[in-house]
Order: C-alpha cells, then structure tokens, then sequence
C-alpha cells in the first residue's frame, strides 16, 4: 500500500509533529516500505479465523478500588517545562 | 415550511467509585489542583493501567438498569486525539466492542410515554481539566485525568428539547438511583453533548447534525437546541448547507459558537489499546448484578399510582428521590397506611428538611420512629396537631414520640367524666356567651370548641369534646 506525504503531512499534523519537507520525504519512503512489508500478511487466508487484540491469555485482570497514595505536586509538575505554582501552563490553545 | 428537530444524545456519567479507572489514584472533586495524579494518569512512559473492579460492577448496574445487553467479552480501544488535558495522546475508550448495547429508557412527558433507544454504553476515562487564563495562557489540572465514565450514547430518537431534557432528568435519577453518579451537571459530573439536525417534516433520510458540548445543565441543553434549531434553519432557509462542527454553548451570553470542524472518525485513529487485557462478565455475575439493582424509579412510579394510588405530587417525590422512596417503603412495612404516610413525607419531613436544608439521607428520625408517632395518632392517643408539636420536638431532642407524650402528658383526653368537667367549666366561664348561644348564636359553637381546646392544651379528643358541647348546651 503505497503512503502518500499528503498522508504523512496529515498525520503529523494529528499529533502536532512538525516535519520539515526533507523529513516528510524521507518518512514517506520509510513508511511505505514499512506498509509494504505489512501488506505481504495479506496474502494469509484468515478467513473464519477469529481477530486476536491480545497477544497474552490473559482476561479480567483487574484491581480493587483502593487508593494509594499519588505523586505530590512538586514531583507531578517537576518535568514541566512550563508552570504556576499549582498549575501545568501551555500556550493558548482555543482562540 | 415546518420543519422537524432530529436529536440524539450522548451522555458522560463521572462513576462514584474510590479511585480513578486506571490507576488508584483517589477519584475526588475539589481537591487542591494536581494533587491526585501518578505516573499512569500522567502518561509518563512505561506506567502501565489497570482497570478498577468497581468500574466494572458499576458500570454493569448502569446497563442493566438502561436494559442494555452486557456483552460477555468486551475490550478497550485507543482514541487518539492531540489535546493538552490528554497527557497520554489517547483516551482510553471502546470502540467496537463495548461494554453494553441495546438498550432503552421511557420518558414521559406532555407526549405521552415515549422509549428512547440507547445505542451503547461504554467505558472510557475522563480527561484533565483546562482552564483558560485572562493572561491568554492556559493551565492544566490532571486532577480529573483518568476519572471513570460511562459514555451513554442514544440513537436519534428525540423530537423536541423537551424530550432530551426528559431523558437526561430520568438518566440522572436513574444513576443517583443506583448508586453510580451523584448527577452533578454544575460540577461536571453528568455532561451530556447534543447531536442536532433539522429536516423537512416528513423527510426520512437525516441531514447533516452539529453537536453542541459545554451544555451543564438541563436548562441549557433546552436552550441550546432551540438556538442551534433556529440556525440550522436559518440556513436551509437561505439556500445554505448546513456542516458537520461542534459548537459550544456560552452560558454567559447564551449563545452558541463553533469549537472546531469534526474531524472524521477515522482521525481519530482508533485501535487496540495493548495494555489492557479483554473483559469479560459471565452470566452468572450479569444475573448477580441484576440480584443488586434496587426497584428503579419508574417501576416504583407506575406502583405508587396503580397500586397505592396516591396523588401525581407524592408519585413525583416518593419515586424521584430514592431516599425518600425508600424510607416510605420502610413506613410501609411498619405498617403505616400509605396515604398517610405519604402525607407526613410530602408534610411534615419535607418541610424539616427543606427548612435544615438535608437531604433525606441526613434525616435524624428512624422511620420506626416516626412510625411510633403516626400510630399514636392512628390509635387517638394524641391529635394531628399535637403530633406535628411531638415530631418537631423528636428532630431537636432525639426522644421518643412515646417518651415526650408521656413525659409532657399529651395523650388525647377521651375520658368522658374529665372532658365533661372541662366543658361544664368553660361554660360556667363564659356565662354572656351562653346566653348568646341560647337565644340563637348557634356559631358560638366554634368559640366554645375553641375554649375547650385551649383548657385541654389541644388534647381533648375533637370528636368526643364536640358531642359533648352539643350535648351540654343544648340541655335546657
């Protein structure tokens, strides 16, 4: 399945990466060559072969509602790169 | 040309459980800004989720209690969307396989009783809270990251905003019914986004919908639609299309203004989330959660009307909060007659906790003990106004009703022989008014019932006091 850079723009865009025009190319090449690896799975019959969306046998792995103790707020807003005193701070992001 | 509302709603229910879905950070409001967070709810890498017991069980009883099907394998999916409240970059969710489906609630109304088909209800975690500063900056709180909700999603199936606002009334005493949710739109616990189209009436086919958030409160759900009702069709009117946006209501102007342009589903890239295992509820443990669903309101509603036949107001009270339901039925089963317990809970328990501003769940009185009180009176051995004097003096002191009638002597003086001594007396008292009766007054009756009453303190026996009067004064 050949990847187009409009998707890659698109993409990046989702997650807010910015990529230069030369980055865009190459990720364009590099993933279609990823997507076209992946395409060779499509010559698998899987017809009637129930979808796996877990790779561990696991199910129902759960915990009981009983809280620990959390971060303080120093240690929660200490790899901010921008605070207040109570708060994480960002640029303005609705206009 | 007229034309017909086409609404359907989604619904976001905060789950009343301890700690958030995902971690065990405590799930409280209110608390100082960025206090409940950890390495999970902050998306640090390698934190791994694992999901609440709690969420499970009550998200369960909500199904069952909008009769949706409980799916035995359900699992969780990745919703990608770059927003600063989101630290992971994903809302964990369901997408195509989630908790429940197909289910249905009534709403009544000026139309009837209509049933609203409920498409899904899943799981999924809430987001941060952003807050937009004067300055132009924004900060964040991760408080609120990872809180349990239940998404309610409903098809297309409400005509008018009187009916969505009929819904979300019953879904939230539905869910402050069971436990689940305390209902609170102004806080954001219950939030609920409108999808909104308009066509021609008659047309089948759907238009193109808008959805409004930011609705927090019945009212402005209400609002909102009739605003974004008029755009739409203000639209259609000057030959425009109207286009898939989201918009969001200002509760300070009351007007509606775009968000963003929906981006496609497909944007929102979802898949597998691969670090939490399958879910499955067997149907042993679905008919153990149906075990511990209580009577829901609208069964109790159609009970109290067709079986116990009491007045529309009591319905709506007794069956809308279950507090006050369930302690009506605690009556009940003391065996207080129903419409007479139904007239002390509209009376004289509405008004001390209106005038204490309690919930019911405050309410100091056992209902066995307002039972004692209601069966004194039942049984004559006070009258209703020395009861109303009694139940007052329980909330402020805590005794008995039997302690204070028999310490403050208020039983109801039905004894002939005493009662007779104080109607002879008022009436050797008040010799000019007896004359008056005798040539003719026959109104002084009411004076003299009057006098009697206060002689007694209002414990004389109404019916006993006033034969007798009758008997007395009309000796010659």
């Amino acid at each position: 399945m050949p990847v187009t850079k409009e998707d890659i723009r698109r993409t990046a865009h989702l997650a807010r990466l910015h990529l230069s025009e030369a980055e865009l190319d190459s990720m364009t090449e590099t993933l279609s060559r990823v997507f076209d690896d992946i395409d060779q799975l499509h010559e698998v019959d899987t017809e009637g072969v129930q979808p796996l969306h877990h790779v561990l046998d696991l199910r129902n792995v759960l915990e009981e509602d009983i809280p620990r103790p959390c971060f303080t707020r120093e240690e929660a807003l200490g790899n901010a790169p921008d605070r207040t005193e109570e708060f994480f701070r960002l640029p303005r992001v609705v206009n | 040309m007229t034309y017909e509302l086409v609404i359907g709603l989604e619904i976001h229910a905060q789950l009343l459980t301890d700690t958030k879905a995902f971690c065990r950070c405590p799930n409280r409001y209110g608390e100082p800004p960025n206090t409940l967070t950890c390495p999970t709810c902050l998306g640090m890498p390698g934190a791994l989720p694992v999901l609440n017991r709690n969420v499970v069980e009550q998200s369960a009883l909500l199904a069952l209690a909008l009769n949706a099907t409980i799916h035995p394998h359900s699992k969780f999916d990745r919703k990608n969307y770059f927003y600063p409240d989101l630290p992971k970059g994903y809302q964990i969710s369901q997408f195509d396989e989630p908790f429940s489906s197909g289910g249905w609630q009534d709403v009544e109304g000026e139309w009837g009783m209509k049933r609203i088909r409920i498409t899904r209800a899943h799981i999924e975690e809430d987001a941060g809270k952003s807050l937009h500063q004067d300055d132009g900056s924004t900060v964040v709180d991760m408080n609120r990251c990872g809180v349990p909700l239940v998404e309610i999603v409903t098809e297309p199936d409400f005509r008018s905003e009187s009916e969505a606002a009929a819904f979300i009334t019953a879904v939230r005493e539905l869910l402050r019914y069971i436990r689940v949710c305390d209902g609170n739109m102004e806080r954001g616990s219950l939030r609920c986004d409108v999808n909104i189209s308009v066509r021609p009436l008659g047309q089948t086919a759907l238009n193109e919908r808008t959805e409004i958030k930011n609705l927090n409160s019945i009212r402005a759900v209400e609002r909102g639609i009739l605003c974004e009702r008029e755009r739409q069709i203000r639209i259609y009117e000057s030959g425009g299309q109207v286009i898939r946006e989201t918009l969001l209501w200002d509760e300070a102007t009351e007007e509606i203004r775009p968000m963003r342009r929906k981006e496609g589903a497909d944007d929102y890239r979802y898949f597998p989330e691969p670090d939490l295992v399958e879910l499955t509820v067997s149907p042993e443990e679905i008919e153990r959660y149906r075990d511990g669903l209580p009577e829901l309101p609208n069964v109790r509603r159609k009970r109290y009307r067709e079986q116990l036949h009491l007045h529309e107001e009591a319905v709506a009270v007794l069956s809308g909060d279950r507090e006050q339901g369930d302690y009506f039925e605690a009556l009940l089963r003391l065996g207080v007659d129903a419409r007479t317990a139904a007239g002390w809970m509209q009376g004289e328990v509405r008004r001390a906790l209106t005038s204490e501003n309690r919930d019911m769940a405050d309410f100091p009185l056992a209902p066995s003990a307002l039972a004692e009180l209601i069966q004194a009176v039942e049984r004559s051995t006070i009258s209703i106004s020395v009861a109303k004097d009694v139940f007052r003096k329980m909330l402020t002191d805590g005794r008995s009703a039997r302690a204070i009638i028999e310490a403050e002597n208020l039983s109801q003086v039905s004894d002939e022989s005493e009662l007779r001594l104080i109607v002879e007396r008022v009436l050797a008292e008040n010799p000019d008014e007896l004359a008056k009766y005798k040539s003719g007054k026959r109104n002084l009756m009411s004076f003299f019932m009057g006098q009697a009453m206060k002689a007694t303190r209002g414990r004389a026996n109404p019916n006993r006091l006033a034969e007798l009067l009758q008997e007395l004064l009309d000796t010659p």
